[in-house]
């Protein structure tokens, strides 16, 4: 498949394909999990073919996101590295939530916002599956102490809840910034785009003759 | 066997409504154990697998009179039997019959997360409903006393019913009605928490001066009792806990957890919406685009 002539690639197909089996992973522990968090959102359970299969089914698919996760990490880890930029750019978060985006610094490939996303997810999943293998009944329920399947609940639930909330803030970014859900889907942006949005990223790709999504040499 | 006494729930697994109560004035009950008049003969053990059509698998001999060794799916109540040295260097042989204590706040129910798979009746029976559960093991994690088991079969967890079928249409238990020596009774929890108050009596005056009603108020009291000889040291007893209470774990999880997480993604949500009516999308404009052609035209001849 070959990118419309003239715009940067900003995710690779591999990164693509990555993201939405993490993403599509994530949709369904969510409803699944959500739906024995809360009385109120347990009619969810019938999605999954009622509880007994929503229990069944939870852990697999936790597992599966784990091993994704990792390769966006393995993929995305370096574009991730905290730096100057994002200091400078979190001082100016108030420019950057009213669209005043002339007034925000420049930065490269991932902005701050993005690189807190990644990093919080890169702890939470990990914490999500080992409290998750503690709680998970069929298999594990007799390797720990009950006291501390308890305590692998709590945190559990608490990880979860944290990780929906930012993946709320992920999706709705998604969609603020105008451009950004073809950059997952399709894969590419124009360079209006990145001159906007990570003018760093656009000048390193632009000098280096690069296409994208790293800059040559 | 729910479907007998639909109409006098007081509490509901993982429900946020008010569950049926129109049956308000049942009388509550209990099971009395007198620990001191037990002589470990499981009469109730096997009148409990009998009533309830329950046959485990046969075990091996674990070194103990404990048979089979813990409880299980299919072993809802079981003698536990404990060979005690007290302080004057004489041996008791402590034989307590475990299973669920009916706790009047039960751990279990908090913490299931499956609607009706726990209900409480008006008379204090705990019981699950096993149709409604799906295996997640909540219940375990909620019980002070460690007593629901999972079934690795069916996936669904199992305890003592108190008999509850049985109990509907106005019989006792059948542990009770095997019981050869009258250390099990059953009646309303006032009378049994009297006769009990007369054995203890009895017992204080024949030497075991700790002796005392086991009903424990960190669970708001339970719906089966003991009568213990030494009730100072309940841990002596196969480990039945001092003071149960359920988990700080399970209580933040449950009480403080659930609402407040639900609320923070609610919130979460309705201010990403917001911020898109106040402030609405971040969108690439033409001077962008002029920016960036004139800056990839200045460097027009970098190595591809």
């Amino acid at each position: 498949m070959k990118y419309p002539e003239g715009t940067l690639v900003r995710n690779t197909r591999a990164a693509r394909v990555n993201h939405w089996i993490t993403a599509t992973c994530f949709v369904l522990l969510m409803v699944s999990g959500l739906s024995m968090f809360h009385p109120m959102l347990f009619w969810l359970s019938g999605l999954f073919g009622g509880g007994q299969w929503t229990r069944t089914i939870h852990p697999w698919i936790g597992i599966v996101l784990a091993l994704s996760y990792a390769g966006l990490i393995v993929q995305f880890w370096r574009d991730n590295f905290w730096n100057r930029d994002d200091i400078r750019w979190l001082r100016s978060i108030v420019e950057v939530v009213v669209n005043d985006e002339a007034k925000v610094p420049e930065v490269g490939r991932f902005n701050a916002g993005q690189k807190f996303v990644f990093w919080t997810m890169a702890l939470l999943v990990p914490a999500l599956l080992a409290t998750g293998l503690v709680i998970w009944q069929s298999y594990f329920g007799e390797a720990t102490t009950i006291e501390t399947q308890r305590a692998a609940e709590l945190v559990h639930s608490w990880a979860a809840a944290t990780a929906i909330m930012i993946w709320i803030i992920h999706v709705y970014a998604a969609i603020w910034v105008r451009g950004s859900v073809r950059a997952m889907t399709r894969g590419y942006v124009t360079p209006g785009w990145a001159w906007r949005h990570h003018r760093k990223w656009f000048r390193d790709l632009v000098t280096t003759g690069s296409t994208g999504p790293r800059p040559r040499g | 066997m729910t479907d007998l006494q639909s109409q006098d729930f007081i509490r509901i697994s993982a429900s946020t409504t008010t569950p049926p109560a129109a049956r308000n004035h049942e009388v509550e009950v209990a099971k009395l154990i007198d620990v001191s008049r037990c002589i470990g003969c499981k009469a109730c053990q096997a009148a409990c697998m009998e009533w309830n059509n329950l046959r485990g698998d046969v075990g091996t001999f674990q070194g103990s009179y404990t048979n089979p060794a813990d409880l299980g799916p299919h072993t809802w109540t079981l003698m536990r039997f404990t060979e005690h040295e007290n302080a004057t260097g004489d041996l008791e042989w402590l034989i307590r019959k475990d299973g669920c204590m009916h706790c009047a706040d039960p751990g279990c129910l908090e913490a299931c997360p499956a609607p009706g798979a726990i209900v409480q009746y008006a008379n204090g029976i705990v019981d699950f409903v096993s149709q409604n559960c799906i295996g997640c093991g909540y219940c375990v994690k909620g019980c002070p006393f460690n007593i629901p088991r999972i079934s690795a079969a069916d996936s669904k967890s199992y305890k003592c019913t108190l008999c509850s079928d049985r109990v509907s249409v106005g019989m006792e238990p059948a542990c009770v009605k095997a019981c050869p020596t009258g250390a099990i009774l059953f009646g309303s929890k006032t009378d049994m928490r009297s006769w009990a108050g007369e054995r203890v009596e009895d017992l204080k005056g024949r030497g075991f001066e700790k002796a005392g009603l086991y009903d424990p108020p960190g669970v708001g009291g339970t719906h089966v009792m003991y009568v213990l000889p030494h009730a100072d040291t309940p841990s002596i007893y196969a480990g039945l806990p001092g003071n149960p209470a359920i988990s700080v774990f399970v209580d933040v999880w449950k009480g403080v957890l659930k609402p407040l997480a639900l609320a923070g993604l609610a919130v979460t949500a309705v201010a990403g919406f917001l911020h898109w009516v106040i402030t609405g999308t971040n969108e690439v404009e033409e001077n962008d685009d002029r920016s960036a052609a004139d800056f990839i035209k200045n460097h027009e001849g970098v190595a591809k």
